[in-house]
């Protein structure tokens, strides 16, 4: 469902994304894990659409997101890290211009709105201008934003910031039922645990490069971890026994 | 932990803004080289050159007139510096509530052991150096014309400076002690009713600074009963308690060879003592007034009258092409910041429209078709640069104010045509209203004939379209997207070199057609049949072919730009 083929991504001569190539079949939740940046946050917003690459391109159901990109973009539904939005505008009006970018408007949509914030708990702020907002309901709003027009794939950039407890776990359960209806999510996260109990396939990614693909068992037979954490694993292939003796240092 | 925490300096809390500005610089010339400081340096050197060029031939005519000269030169002076004040008043009211109250680094500053008194400083020399920079600046060519006519020698220059740094902090200080309070009043974060009245008070000191003037009194000595009166008016002081009058009254006092100090003396003690006072009502309510601007808007909108009428309108349009003008048109009535500046900006075409009606041209005797029909054209270029300096402000930051939405606008299936569409035409719609408003209410004023009232009408008409193209080109070609206040965007570069252009292209508009309107007056004039001619036709055709190519370029250059835009 997407597939990238050779992405690169050069800002002057610092190369961010490296030559990476990569499947994630439809009705799959795939992380996509890094240590800071490693080349996340560009390669998923190039899989938006809002970053062109130097090079490769990115194909979503068939379409390429730079050569078609409005066949592309219909598909796919994005959820960024910050939530920057309209201030002046309310949550409902918002969701109705998001909606509206979709050519999709009209009573369907408005019980959608309705069903949308009610599943977020955000009713009540329905009418209210997003600049009252707190971040975790700026980020709420975002995601009911990326699933009001029912896309086939969700592309979402570290989901959990800013979410209490349960607006976490509504997630969870709503990127498994979407996947589980044959949707497909790639999704990136410094949250280990969740990418271990939630991804069907993980990828880590460190300087532009993906080191690692695979489930976790694979990941750990791939590079003789025995039966460790993903946290652990996490660790060993991204540098992180330095990242230990940091922690040690200033724990004195 | 006990005892005294060390205090930063005060430096050390400027210095992350300190090095924010030479970041910006380094980063401008980078990206625009020599080519863009060059720009930028001639039409700074030239603004300069025709303010101390226009200000030379002034006092140089008042250096020639007995005993009153230097009463006039200090009058003119006196006029400048007060609405120079005038200006700064408002300009800090509205800088201080953004660096005092919204800015991003107060979290930092706040939850840090910086003192009171730092943090007042600090904001105080950051409000001070924001709203005054410019008119520091306009300060300067007017200070030098008085300077080489009246021989104020080489210790001018830093007597100069003593006077204006003062008459600076002064209104620096007056704009954040009301910021403190309004902020202090109004409940929460309510910053649209506190602009709001900013925006009213700023249209009443217009008016009032109008009046304060008295201009027509200046401009006819033979209205007073003698010349005694005259000059009697000329020795008052226009408002004796303002720190502009003390400015004016050391300066020319310096120029005339006789240093009196008590002007300077009371332009710094009144400083210090402002500066404490404000410092002291800063320990007294900021905390408070912080704490009242970190509060929820609880701003609870239905908003359906838009969708009702607008919306209504636009069912013709694509959904994606309506939902964003609605989202646009929105934005614009709930952002008092944009708003309003239409209050101003209705003061400013009154006046325009009083000016002309004002003109000696029918008065008793027949009239002058010639003067009438040459002010009904040159209406036009001073129409189109109002218009132009509206589009500045309102259509040239249209796609900088996208940017941090840029996320969602490039990641959905939105045509960026639509998007370029929507913003062109929620730009050029009100303003070609303003536009035929102006043109057609001047034209009925000078009662000219039906050829000029067409000519002009059309021509206002494509030039309208064509400024609003160029501005919002301009403004994809040059976006600030990191600018968070629309208000800053036009001050930029991009917002210079839109400018400019705007005005290469009224003077090339008003070149072409003015073969065609001296034909057609000469023709009156001469008691000929007016006749349409190749001249004529070639003319209006250059003008068309002008506006087209204005109108159509720019936005096929900004929709090229905003293809290439990463986020």
């Amino acid at each position: 469902m997407i597939r990238l083929e050779n992405l690169t991504k050069h800002y002057g001569s610092f190369v961010a994304v490296d030559d990476i190539s990569m499947e994630v079949p439809r009705g799959l939740l795939h992380g996509f894990l890094g240590p800071n940046g490693a080349g996340k946050t560009t390669t998923l917003r190039m899989i938006a659409g809002i970053l062109r690459p130097t090079d490769g391109r990115v194909l979503i159901g068939g379409d390429d997101v730079h050569k078609q990109p409005l066949a592309a973009k219909m598909r796919l539904g994005f959820i960024p890290d910050r939530p920057f939005v309209y201030d002046k505008l309310t949550g409902a009006e918002f969701l109705r211009f998001v909606a509206g970018l979709y050519g999709q408007e009209g009573d369907a949509i408005d019980r959608r709105i309705a069903e949308l914030l009610e599943v977020f708990e955000l009713t009540s702020w329905k009418d209210e201008l997003v600049e009252a907002y707190s971040h975790g309901m700026r980020q709420k709003l975002i995601i009911s934003s990326a699933l009001i027009h029912r896309p086939e794939v969700i592309v979402v950039d570290e989901p959990m910031v800013g979410l209490d407890p349960k607006a976490a776990r509504l997630l969870k359960d709503i990127f498994r039922q979407f996947v589980g209806k044959g949707g497909t999510v790639l999704m990136s996260t410094h949250t280990l645990e969740v990418a271990e109990a939630m991804c069907d396939r993980i990828a880590i990614i460190q300087h532009g490069k993906i080191v690692a693909e695979g489930t976790v068992p694979d990941l750990r037979r791939q590079h003789q971890a025995g039966d460790v954490s993903l946290e652990e694993l996490f660790l060993k292939l991204t540098g992180g026994a330095h990242a230990r003796e940091l922690a040690e240092v200033l724990g004195r | 932990m006990t005892g005294t925490t060390v205090q930063p300096s005060l430096w050390h809390v400027l210095q992350p803004k300190w090095r924010t500005v030479r970041q910006r610089l380094r980063e401008a010339r980078e990206r625009g080289g020599w080519g863009r400081l060059t720009i930028l340096l001639t039409a700074g050197g030239l603004f300069w050159l025709g303010v101390y060029g226009v200000l030379f031939r002034i006092l140089k005519y008042f250096r020639g007139v007995e005993e009153l000269g230097p009463l006039l030169a200090g009058k003119l002076l006196g006029l400048v510096l007060l609405a120079f004040v005038s200006i700064l008043i408002l300009s800090n009211v509205i800088t201080a509530l953004s660096s005092f109250f919204l800015a991003k680094d107060l979290d930092l500053l706040v939850s840090a052991p910086v003192d009171w008194l730092r943090l007042y400083l600090a904001k105080l020399w950051e409000t001070v150096i924001h709203s005054s920079w410019m008119v520091a600046l306009m300060i300067v060519p007017i200070l030098a014309a008085f300077g080489v006519i009246y021989g104020g020698g080489v210790l001018f220059l830093p007597f100069a400076v003593l006077t204006i740094v003062p008459m600076l902090i002064l209104p620096g200080v007056v704009g954040a002690a009301l910021t403190l309070i309004l902020v202090n009043v109004f409940p929460a974060r309510r910053t649209r009713d506190l602009l709001s009245i900013i925006a009213l008070g700023a249209a009443g000191g217009v008016i009032l600074a109008f009046r304060l003037i008295r201009p027509e009194q200046l401009a006819r000595p033979e209205g007073f009963r003698n010349l005694l009166d005259f000059v009697t008016v000329l020795r008052t002081p226009t408002s004796p308690f303002l720190p502009s009058e003390w400015a004016t009254k050391a300066i020319m006092s310096f120029l005339r060879g006789s240093v009196d100090p008590l002007p300077l003396l009371l332009l710094w003690t009144t400083a210090a003592a402002f500066v404490t006072v404000g410092a002291l009502l800063h320990r007294e309510l900021f905390a408070t007034g912080f704490t009242k601007a970190q509060e929820g808007a609880e701003r609870f909108v239905r908003g359906t009258l838009w969708r009702r009428t607008v919306g209504s309108l636009l069912k013709p349009l694509t959904v994606a092409k309506r939902e964003f003008v609605l989202k646009d048109i929105k934005l614009f009535f709930r952002d008092t910041t944009q708003w309003s500046q239409l209050i101003l900006l209705a003061v400013l075409v009154v006046v325009y429209v009083f000016n002309i009606k004002a003109l000696p041209l029918h008065r008793g005797e027949p009239v002058g078709f010639f003067y009438v029909n040459l002010v009904s054209f040159l209406n036009l270029g001073l129409a189109g640069f109002v218009l132009a300096s509206i589009a500045a402000r309102f259509i040239f930051p249209a796609v900088s104010l996208e940017g941090r939405q840029m996320w969602l606008l490039r990641s959905s299936p939105l045509d960026l045509k639509a998007l370029l569409w929507s913003k062109y035409w929620v730009g050029t719609v009100p303003l070609l209203v303003l536009a035929l408003l102006l043109t057609g209410i001047t034209n009925v004023l000078l009662q000219v004939s039906s050829f000029m009232m067409v000519v002009s009408l059309a021509t206002i008409c494509a030039l309208t379209l064509a400024i609003s193209a160029l501005a919002l080109g301009y403004g994809a070609l040059y976006p600030q997207f990191e600018t968070e206040n629309a208000a800053q965007i036009p001050t930029s570069f991009g917002g210079l070199v839109f400018m400019m252009t705007t005005v290469a292209l009224l003077g090339a508009v008003i070149l072409a057609l003015w073969q065609a309107v001296y034909t057609y007056v000469r023709a009156v004039y001469d008691g000929r049949p007016v006749v349409i001619d190749a001249w004529m036709i070639g003319g209006f055709t250059v003008v068309a072919a002008v506006c087209a190519a204005a109108t159509v370029i720019p936005l096929k250059i900004g929709l090229k730009r905003m293809e290439q835009f990463e986020f």
